[in-house]
């Protein structure tokens, strides 16, 4: 059964989204590390990178695949977690905690209402 | 897609399954890193029955098998099999297999799923024209046929429970356990004969068992039973590929193909050069001499990078670097925590120690070549 956190917000492509007054953290579901199994690899962007809701601004990588990560906001990338980097099984240890990937400021907040409420992604993965 | 025998239990062991070569087969059931260390510490359990089996009786079977295939089959006892390839005229490898003796005019032939249709077809032209082929008998078994592998340090703790008794046919011996590496026997099980032969394709100890489809489930069932104590998994696909890339095991389709030859693949040791006439004979003893136009060299990332994988080019490093080939295989090392993997080089860039770059997603980075195999046994 994949954990869902009700105080988050979702992306259909599998990210979350912790909102922090106009910061918004991002990483991905334990759905999807589930999916993935042991990630191996994980490339952050920038920082002081511009991002688009919708880009494709990171990759994570199993044994088997390579997967890109996309901003599920615009703004501009204001941290990225260097832990996750030294050590890619934290997506799977600690998906929504040590395992998250950026922050991004906020060009336009208004994005987060168009997010999948936990209630809508529990749905979209088939309430298992 | 086709589905071997085993795949209600993949289904109940929840294996994730995807298509390999018009297979539908489990390429994990947990985790490829967990499934790929509980072979190297412990033992593993691979279905391989999309594996292709031909048989060959009869006199003139051993004239025609070595005029077809690399090695010299006359190496082999009677319960004795050995790595071999076959050849089309211009040396390019049709197929990498194993073969056994399995008594004196009886072969076994175990084939990759993939070149299953090519390689009957192959043979049976071949057959067609060899003047000895009355007698020769051959038989495609590979739809009756299914087969296990069990691989790992401690499968000989519980392996020969599972076949008690001693062999009756093949090698002779007391037990499984008893077999040589390369050695295959029959024995019997319930009202089934099955080939056991000490084989595999992970670089550990291990058999492979190939028997009748219908008792195939049974004897997975009880090896699985037999080895769970021991820390037997079952393992996919995916495992069998980091678990034969860290030990530099071809894979037919990466490193080898009709373009490639054995000499170009490294394994000019399986070619038989010596024995008489065989296809592509010619071809392979002017690359021996000469040297091949290409060499299949090893290597390991030495950053930390995205895995490597197949079709990554390769780049030479300093003034001048250019791409000098590609990846065959890729990815990253359950065992040795790095990315690994194997490519085609020009020959006068093929020494070990050169550093290379790989291209991962429009940047280098760095790796160095390394001596094959790439993952060593600690002693």
């Amino acid at each position: 059964m994949a954990n869902v956190p009700s105080d988050l917000k979702y992306a259909k492509s599998h990210e979350w989204v912790r909102v922090s007054g106009n910061v918004a953290t991002v990483g991905i579901t334990d759905h999807a590390q589930h999916e993935l199994t042991d990630v191996v690899f994980v490339e952050l962007p920038e920082v002081g990178r511009q991002v688009k809701a919708g880009d494709a601004c990171a990759v994570v990588e199993s044994v088997k695949t390579a997967n890109d990560i996309y901003s599920p906001v615009s703004g501009e990338i204001a941290e990225v977690n260097k832990a996750v980097v030294a050590d890619p099984a934290l997506v799977n240890s600690a998906p929504y905690a040590d395992g998250w990937f950026y922050q991004v400021k906020l060009s336009n907040p208004a994005e987060l209402t168009a997010l999948l409420s936990p209630e809508q992604y529990q749905a979209q993965i088939g309430g298992a | 897609m086709k589905r071997t025998p085993l795949y209600a239990a993949h289904q109940r062991l929840g294996g994730k399954l995807i298509e390999f070569g018009g297979w539908e087969m489990p390429v994990q059931y947990t985790s490829i890193t967990d499934e790929h260390l509980a072979v190297r510490n412990a033992a593993g359990i691979f279905d391989i029955s999309h594996m292709g089996e031909v048989i060959l009786r009869g006199p003139g079977a051993e004239a025609f098998l070595n005029q077809t295939l690399s090695n010299d089959l006359r190496k082999l006892a009677p319960g004795q099999g050995q790595y071999t390839l076959m050849c089309h005229e211009r040396g390019g490898v049709l197929d990498d297999l194993y073969a056994y003796r399995l008594t004196t005019n009886e072969y076994l032939l175990i084939i990759n799923a993939s070149r299953i249709e090519a390689d009957v077809a192959w043979l049976e032209a071949q057959l067609a024209a060899f003047a000895g082929r009355n007698e020769v008998k051959f038989l495609n078994a590979s739809d009756a046929t299914g087969a296990v592998a069990v691989q790992g340090p401690r499968v000989v703790e519980f392996i020969d429970a599972c076949f008690p008794g001693a062999s009756t046919g093949g090698n002779l011996v007391a037990r499984v356990t008893d077999l040589k590496k390369n050695q295959v026997a029959r024995f019997s099980r319930a009202e089934d004969t099955l080939w056991v032969s000490r084989t595999g394709y992970t670089g550990e100890d291990g058999f492979e068992i190939v028997a009748p489809s219908q008792s195939l489930e049974a004897i997975w069932n009880q090896l699985l039973a037999a080895g769970q104590p021991h820390g037997l998994k079952p393992a996919g696909l995916g495992a069998r590929d980091t678990l034969r890339t860290e030990v530099c095991y071809p894979l037919y389709g990466h490193e080898l193909d009709e373009n490639t030859t054995p000499i170009e693949a490294g394994v000019g040791f399986f070619v038989a050069l010596d024995k008489g006439e065989f296809i592509g004979r010619s071809v392979l003893a002017e690359q021996k001499a000469k040297g091949p136009g290409k060499k299949l060299v090893a290597f390991k990332m030495t950053d930390r990078s995205a895995p490597p994988r197949p079709h990554y080019a390769i780049w030479s490093t300093g003034p001048g670097a250019a791409k000098i080939g590609e990846v065959a295989s890729g990815t990253q090392s359950p065992s040795l925590g790095v990315g690994i993997g194997m490519g085609y080089v020009p020959p006068e860039s093929a020494k070990s120690g050169t550093p290379v770059e790989i291209e991962i997603r429009g940047k280098r980075a760095p790796a160095v070549l390394v001596p094959k195999p790439i993952y060593r046994k600690p002693d």
